[in-house]
């Protein structure tokens, strides 16, 4: 796969680290204790055929996080992001 | 028809004409007392032990293709139990217990073939590893031998022991470890399911499943409609979406892991022998073509196919452990969709939902585990509670912290 | 017989007949030239037995012109560079070469193994599946052994490979997939337009079909055409042509792998050359013209040596000069024979027949071709002979039986596209009636297919369908499109081709796949035992699953089953095509990072240092570190270790520290990133003080440990383990920008940058003293436990101190960028021996580590809480981090989940073992009884004893207890007492002694 990176450019997959769903949101810690919510943040996924969003870091590039959208059926890539613009 | 050197010798006279079908091609019922959903090796197995253990016969597995053409047709065909934790020692033990009399019980030749399964160690932390889990494969009645440096030479002379980057050391060996061909598993089951009254259903696929509140109720088809008493999902790879039909989400993400085999070579390789400095490993099949692969490619997939960054790793470790491998060629890969669990570890579970039973989450090494998986989803099944060697493997041991985790890489399937 | 003749041409071809070559097979020497392939060769000396198949060990031929040929493979080289499954038709002829044949025993012409064909009823598909049950001991023990003694083909090579490989990156705009007429017109198109266009050929000439038959393209021959464009693409500065450059696979996102032979053709490769080379091709466009695939004919016996495909028969008697035959029998279903017949007339082989089951078409063809010869109107049956054709038998339509005298049966059942390279990204072929083949589908995201690959078997078509697809390509990418071409060619009689039946009437095996010796009986047996479908079928019967993965089999098989199902062959569906489209060495995927490259060794800045004093080193992780550092009469580790620990405890040690992980994080919010990274409250960590740091994972799990140190208010130095860096340095970058997105803070990695050294003992503080800047105080009142500073060393070099312990001593780690690493490591062994120690090394920090009741990675495994290594005291309550929610889970609060303890041997040599599991005394050996497991080891000069640390199930109950250490493999069985980790000085009087 080739993933176009916002501040290098389109690079082979291997240059990045792949951190997974970049769906799951961490529970409020100032929030009341909700296992059920830090149970599915740690291990439930959507697992979707199409339209993963998902984390890849440019381990041996700028180190920066993206959100790419990507289907995981046919490897076709929607978008790709700053995961902290 | 049943199956021995004489009905192949009777047949051979006869121009081959008296074989029959190994299956019928059953139009689905409108109603199964159980329909598993999966006809690879588990849902076939599932099937087949719950009509000879359990006396239900009044079962259906649907699978969406050709039976077999999951996880089963696509493996790299090696059994095992050399596991280091209390949660999968009996479990895959039970399981190479089954395999030893399969092929007489269901009376069909899977070629199960006890050459040995041989982890080499590179370096003193993965020496302790290997006889922390090697001393637990005894504790629980497992054979486990200790190899050093010098008896994986003579065991194994064309591996590299002379110029490696990570030098071998010694070995782990389970003797009773070996392969199995993964194909005639699949038909050995299918056969013998059929043989007891399952109906096998090719081509169905299931487009949703339906329920009464929380109580499911059936499944929606291709092929139309299929009511039943209980459902087992059995579809390793596409489990996510069909929990999803349910309303459930699973602690699976689906990765690719792909595998090579060679052009056929005359025979020098007896073993599976597994590199401990990557992820290679590598075997040779009775065609004499070397079976091998090595790790997930790392990101979710369903595709079936791998990218060339972990072909071409997976081909510098296999040159490197074998050297004399450089010269022969690869003649296929493909890669396979693995249900990848949060922990590494399967799930054979009832589920929140009742008459709904998840077999789940194989991680990478779903084919050794066929005879045990499908006797102890049988049990869950027809019970309706694990039976002792899956009780560890249930669907909710993650909210309270009961993981199973052999390779210690946490909720992070991508590094497992 | 036919060896000993030349069965060259007098003209003719792309030889070079003043270039004789010398080649071996079997051990016969023989002379070929410049420009044969060693299959064109051996036909060119009459050899046309070239091997035995695979189960029944039947005599087989050369079939074919090119990779997908099914029988001829051969094993080529010796020792090392011995290379099993040659193909014939692909092995480029030198001077020297030396061919084997495969899989026969004594000989090829008399193979003992072709007794098997006596028990072929017996050897139907999947007859093993069937026997072999009884008793289960025979199936490793007889069963097994004979059968696979009996597989396989060629045999590996016996040494390391002695040649080299490389991998390279290529990026082209059009990337153009097969150098025959289709695929150099889109090249010349894409080029000409400005794009920069690769072309690459698996062939060692340029041309496909525009050498393997006569043609004429404006004028000029087929061959000079191709010449001409392979000169002029190579002249323009966008565009290469890459021959024997084999593209085999598509991967996602234009990606694309090929492999270079590079030398692979030469008798003697200059010193150091690369012999394969694998490309990695980025395009952003690609166009496959792969050409065709030329389907065989059904029919008795079609195996025997000298039934070959009718375009390689004109391959062979075009491109290389060389008569496949004498006197032939051509036996095709399409008007392509009409070129067959006309070549081997000219070329002055006797053509005894033609036959053609098409009403008419034998006699038209005849009579255009201007051959003189019978035509038969029907199909041949079978073919006679047995280690070589002798004649062929047919049946006319009137049912008449013909018998003709012949040795060469040239078959074609039309063609069928090659489109293997569109289908490996999930790509389906599709039903071609027109063609009555099946053809490319939908296609992935920019690739085009062109020529015989699309289905557009003529050559006018292939032309200007390869220009249309080059230009569109390029203008796709923004250049302007050349104007389009119409070529003069002859004419085209396309090939569309039958339904490949087989004749009621055929006698002898009629086989489907040539090296699996397949046939249509096993088809008929598969389907009567229910594998009716395509895959179930390929499984069952291994049809399409040799070494030619089915590129000539393939149709013949689906036509077979179709004709048994009663169903159209375009109801089924293929079987899927992967990766590699013909079969890649190993060595070439793998290129040169292997063996001891296979991954890069890292070394410490004072490495040579240590190397100078003769250290013992151990990996660890990437790294290479000292285990110890032998002196005098030492003989081994565990005197040197003990020596290394005595000398810390009574005096002072220095170790090398250099390979952890190391980390600058610097910003307002530094503070309060560290706190949420770390399970412990670092965060409040006052300026010029450091402490220990613990990192949990989102689970809760312990991820790794390290330490915290604040320099200045936003300014922190963090260190890892050594194994673990990379995986912190990815987990401080995850969670700052996942996590945390809007603190001010950035964290950089300079491991590689800073050298490290723990200076440890009695005497630590005077032998940190001599090596620093002697204005820098380091008394305990200025520079007191766990307080961290900058400082300079005694020539004015920077350096940073911390005051920590490992080992349970008074300790400092003082760290001085890279380049003055070796110095400081030099000068602090100095002062440490002056001073009574010495400098120690791996195993004497392990031991110590292990007397303090320190975790390390052994303990922390991936599946260890804080609560398990007794680090719960450091977690904070308050302030919320990473992984803190997991950790109140209940199976992780439970008491009897197995928690951290020392052991000691209870008499001083009963060694205890890491990995050993520990039961109780009198405990039956059995996994009930199994109490834990024994992380690491080592022996204690301090307390005399072997110790160790442990995971025990109900730990802090067991102490004062006694246990067994046991493992069975090796033989270790240890009785120790359990006791408290910190097994010496835990009361810590010695960090300040």
């Amino acid at each position: 796969m080739r993933l176009t990176c916002p501040h290098c450019g389109e690079r082979p997959h291997d240059e990045f680290a792949y951190r997974g769903d970049a769906t799951l949101r961490r529970p409020d810690p100032a929030a009341p204790a909700d296992p059920e919510a830090e149970h599915s943040f740690v291990y439930l996924r959507d697992n979707p055929v199409a339209g993963h969003r998902e984390h890849w870091l440019h381990a041996f590039g700028c180190r920066t996080l993206l959100v790419v959208t990507r289907d995981p059926a046919t490897h076709a890539i929607r978008s790709i992001e700053l995961a902290a613009p | 028809m049943r199956y021995s050197i004489f009905s192949v010798l009777r047949e051979a006279l006869r121009g081959q004409s008296g074989w029959t079908p190994v299956w019928r091609e059953p139009t689905p019922k409108p109603r199964y007392e159980i329909v598993i959903v999966g006809g690879g090796g588990h849902g076939l197995a599932t099937a087949y032990y719950l009509a000879k253990e359990h006396g239900i016969r009044d079962v259906a597995v649907i699978e969406r293709s050709w039976l077999g053409s999951g996880s089963v047709g696509r493996n790299t065909t090696i059994v095992r139990s050399n596991y280091m934790l209390d949660g999968n020692v009996p479990f895959y033990e039970t399981s190479l217990k089954l395999w030893e009399v399969l092929e007489r019980e269901i009376n069909y030749n899977a070629m199960v073939s006890q050459r040995g399964v041989l982890n080499l160690w590179h370096d003193e932390g993965q020496r302790d590893a290997c006889l922390r889990r090697g001393t637990a494969m005894r504790l629980h009645g497992v054979d486990a031998t200790w190899l050093e440096r010098e008896d994986v030479r003579r065991m194994a002379p064309f591996l590299d022991f002379e110029h490696a980057r990570f030098p071998i050391l010694g070995g782990l060996l389970q003797p009773r470890g070996g392969t199995v061909r993964h194909d005639a598993v699949a038909w050995g089951y299918a056969r013998a399911a059929d043989a007891l009254g399952v109906d096998l259903i090719q081509e169905c696929e299931v487009t949703a499943i339906r329920r009464d509140g929380d109580r499911v109720t059936g499944v929606e088809t291709t092929r139309g409609a299929i009511e039943c008493g209980k459902l087992g999902l059995c579809a390793a790879g596409d489990s996510s979406r069909l929990a999803a039909m349910a309303g459930l989400r699973l602690p699976v993400e689906t990765h690719v892991l792909q595998a090579y085999v060679t052009e056929g070579l005359k025979p020098f390789l007896d073993q599976v022998i597994t590199f401990g400095g990557g992820h290679f490993y590598f075997s040779q099949s009775d065609k004499g073509g070397i079976v091998f692969g090595g790790a997930i490619d790392g990101y979710n997939s369903y595709a079936r196919r791998g990218g060339l960054p972990m072909l071409t790793e997976v081909m510098r470790e296999a040159a490197s452990l074998c050297p004399p491998l450089s010269r022969a060629r690869v003649l296929r890969s493909w890669g396979g969709a693995m249900d990848m669990s949060m922990d590494g570890s399967p799930i054979i579970s009832k589920t929140p939902l009742p008459n709904l039973y998840l077999n789940a989450g194989w991680c990478i090494g779903g084919f050794k585990a066929t005879p045990a998986s499908g006797f102890a989803f049988a049990h869950t099944i027809a019970r309706d509670e694990p039976h002792a060697i899956n009780a560890p493997y249930r669907l909710d041991r993650f909210r309270d912290g009961a993981t199973i985790d052999e390779s210690g890489s946490g909720a992070s399937p991508w590094l497992q | 017989m036919t060896a000993g003749r030349s069965f060259r041409l007098a003209s003719g071809g792309l030889v070079a007949r003043d270039a004789p070559l010398r080649f071996s097979f079997d051990g016969a020497d023989y002379e070929g030239l410049a420009g044969d392939t060693l299959a064109s060769a051996l036909l060119a000396n009459g050899v046309r037995l070239a091997g035995r198949s695979f189960k029944y060990h039947r005599p087989r031929g050369i079939v074919a012109a090119g990779s997908e040929e099914p029988n001829a493979l051969v094993e080529l080289g010796a020792v090392g560079r011995r290379e099993p499954d040659t193909r014939a038709t692909t092995a480029e002829l030198f001077d020297g070469l030396s061919a084997r044949s495969q899989n026969r025993w004594p000989s090829l012409r008399f193979d003992a193994m072709a007794v098997n064909s006596l028990f072929a009823p017996l050897l139907g598909a999947g007859f093993y599946y069937k026997t072999f049950m009884w008793p289960a001991s025979f199936w490793e023990r007889l069963y097994e052994p004979l059968i696979r003694r009996a597989a396989g083909l060629g045999r590996i090579a016996e040494a390391r490979d002695p040649d080299r490989y490389e991998t390279v990156h290529d990026h082209c705009d059009v990337l153009v997939v097969g150098a025959g007429p289709a695929g150099i017109a889109a090249a010349l198109a894409a080029a000409r337009a400005g794009a920069k266009t690769i072309l690459v050929e698996e062939d060692f000439v340029a041309g496909g079909r525009l050498v393997a038959d006569r043609r004429e393209i404006d004028g000029v021959g087929g061959a000079e055409f191709a010449r001409a464009a392979q000169a002029e693409l190579a002249g323009l500065p966008n565009a290469r042509v890459l021959v024997r450059t084999a593209l085999f696979g598509a991967y996602d996102h234009g990606e694309y792998g090929a492999v270079e032979r590079v030398t692979d053709h030469l008798a003697d490769p200059p010193p150091f050359a690369v012999r394969q080379r694998l490309r990695r091709i980025f395009a952003k466009r690609c166009i496959v013209a792969a050409g065709a695939i030329e389907r065989p004919l059904p029919f008795g016996d079609n195996d025997r040596p000298g039934v070959m495909l009718a375009g390689a028969v004109r391959a062979y008697l075009n491109r290389y000069a060389v008569t496949p035959g004498t006197r032939a029998v051509v036996f095709a279903d399409n008007d392509d024979a009409a070129r067959t017949l006309a070549d081997l007339a000219l070329a002055g082989v006797e053509v005894a027949a033609h036959v053609d089951p098409r009403p008419g078409a034998a006699a038209r063809l005849t009579a255009a071709s201007g051959v003189a010869t019978r035509a038969i109107e029907g199909v041949v049956t079978r073919a006679l002979g047995r280690l070589a054709v002798t004649g062929a038998a047919s049946v006319d339509a009137a049912g008449a039986a013909w018998r003709v005298d012949c040795d060469l049966i040239a078959v074609s059942g039309g063609w069928t596209p090659s489109a293997h390279l569109t289908t490996h990204l999930g790509g389906k072929p599709a039903w071609r009636e027109d063609i009555g083949a099946f053809a490319p589908g939908a296609l992935p995201p920019g690739m085009a297919v062109a020529g015989a690959a699309a289905g557009d078997f003529g050559l006018a078509d292939a032309l200007t369908g390869g220009w249309a697809a080059g230009a569109r390509a390029a203008q796709d990418l923004g250049f302007a499109p050349p104007p389009p071409r119409e070529p003069k060619v002859d004419p085209d009689a396309p090939a569309r081709a039958s339904t490949l039946r087989v004749h009621p009437g055929a006698r002898g095996k009629v086989f489907v796949d040539l090296q699996n010796d397949v046939t249509t009986g096993d088809v008929a047996l598969a389907r009567r035992e229910g594998f009716r479908r395509p895959e179930h079928l390929k499984r069952y019967t291994t049809l399409g699953m040799a070494t030619d993965q089915g590129k000539t089999s393939g149709p013949l098989g689906l036509a077979e089953l179709a004709a048994l199902e009663g169903r159209e062959v375009s109801d089924l569906a293929p079987t899927t095509w992967r990766p590699p489209f013909t079969p890649v060495a190993i060595g070439a995927l793998a290129g040169a990072h292997v063996g001891p490259d296979l991954q890069p060794t890292r070394l410490p800045p004072a490495h040579a240092v240590a190397v100078e004093m003769g250290a013992v080193f151990v990996p660890a992780g990437p790294w290479l570190r000292a285990q110890y550092y032998p002196q005098g009469a030492e003989s081994g580790w565990l005197e040197a270790a003990d020596a290394e620990v005595r000398a810390v405890r009574a005096a002072a040690g220095v170790c090398d520290v250099s390979t952890l992980g190391k980390f600058e994080v610097a910003g307002a919010d530094a503070a309060a990133f560290l706190d949420f990274a770390f399970a412990n409250p670092v965060g409040a960590l006052a300026p010029g003080r450091v402490r220990y740091g613990l990192l949990l994972r989102d689970d809760g799990m312990a991820m790794d440990d390290g330490t915290v140190a604040r320099l200045a208010p936003h300014r922190f130095v963090v260190t890892s383990s050594s194994v673990g860096g990379p995986a912190a340095h990815l987990h401080f970058d995850f969670q700052r920008q996942a996590r945390k997105p809007d603190l001010d803070v950035r964290i950089e990695n300079v491991t590689s940058q800073w050298a490290q050294f723990s200076v440890a003992g009695p005497r630590a503080r005077d032998a940190i003293a001599r090596v620093l800047d002697p204005a820098f105080d380091v008394s305990d009142a200025a520079f007191p436990y766990l307080a961290a500073g900058e400082a300079r060393l005694a020539g004015g070099e920077p350096a940073r101190l911390f005051r920590l312990s490992y080992s349970g001593e008074r300790a400092y780690e003082i760290a001085t960028p890279a380049q003055w690493g070796a110095g400081l490591f030099r000068a602090l062994v100095a002062a440490c021996e002056e001073l009574g120690g010495r400098a120690y090394g791996l195993e004497a920090l392990n031991v110590m580590r292990i007397e303090k009741g320190h975790v390390a990675g052994s303990e922390i495994d991936g599946r260890t809480t804080p609560r398990d290594l007794g680090l719960d005291k450091f977690v904070a309550k308050k302030k919320d981090f990473v992984g803190r929610a997991m950790l109140s889970r209940p199976t992780l609060l439970d008491p009897a989940r197995p928690s951290l303890v020392g052991l000691r041997s209870v008499e001083p040599d009963a060694r205890i073992v890491a990995g050993a599991h520990l039961l109780a005394e009198g405990a039956p050996f059995d996994a009930r009884h199994d109490l834990g497991h024994v992380t690491t080891f080592g022996h204690s000069p301090t307390l005399g004893r072997w110790i160790a640390l442990a995971l025990v199930k109900d730990g802090a109950a067991r102490i004062g207890t006694r246990l067994r250490a046991v493992e069975p493999l090796r033989g270790h069985d240890a009785l120790c007492e359990v006791v408290a980790p910190a097994q010496f000085d835990p009361e810590g009087s010695r960090l300040h002694g």
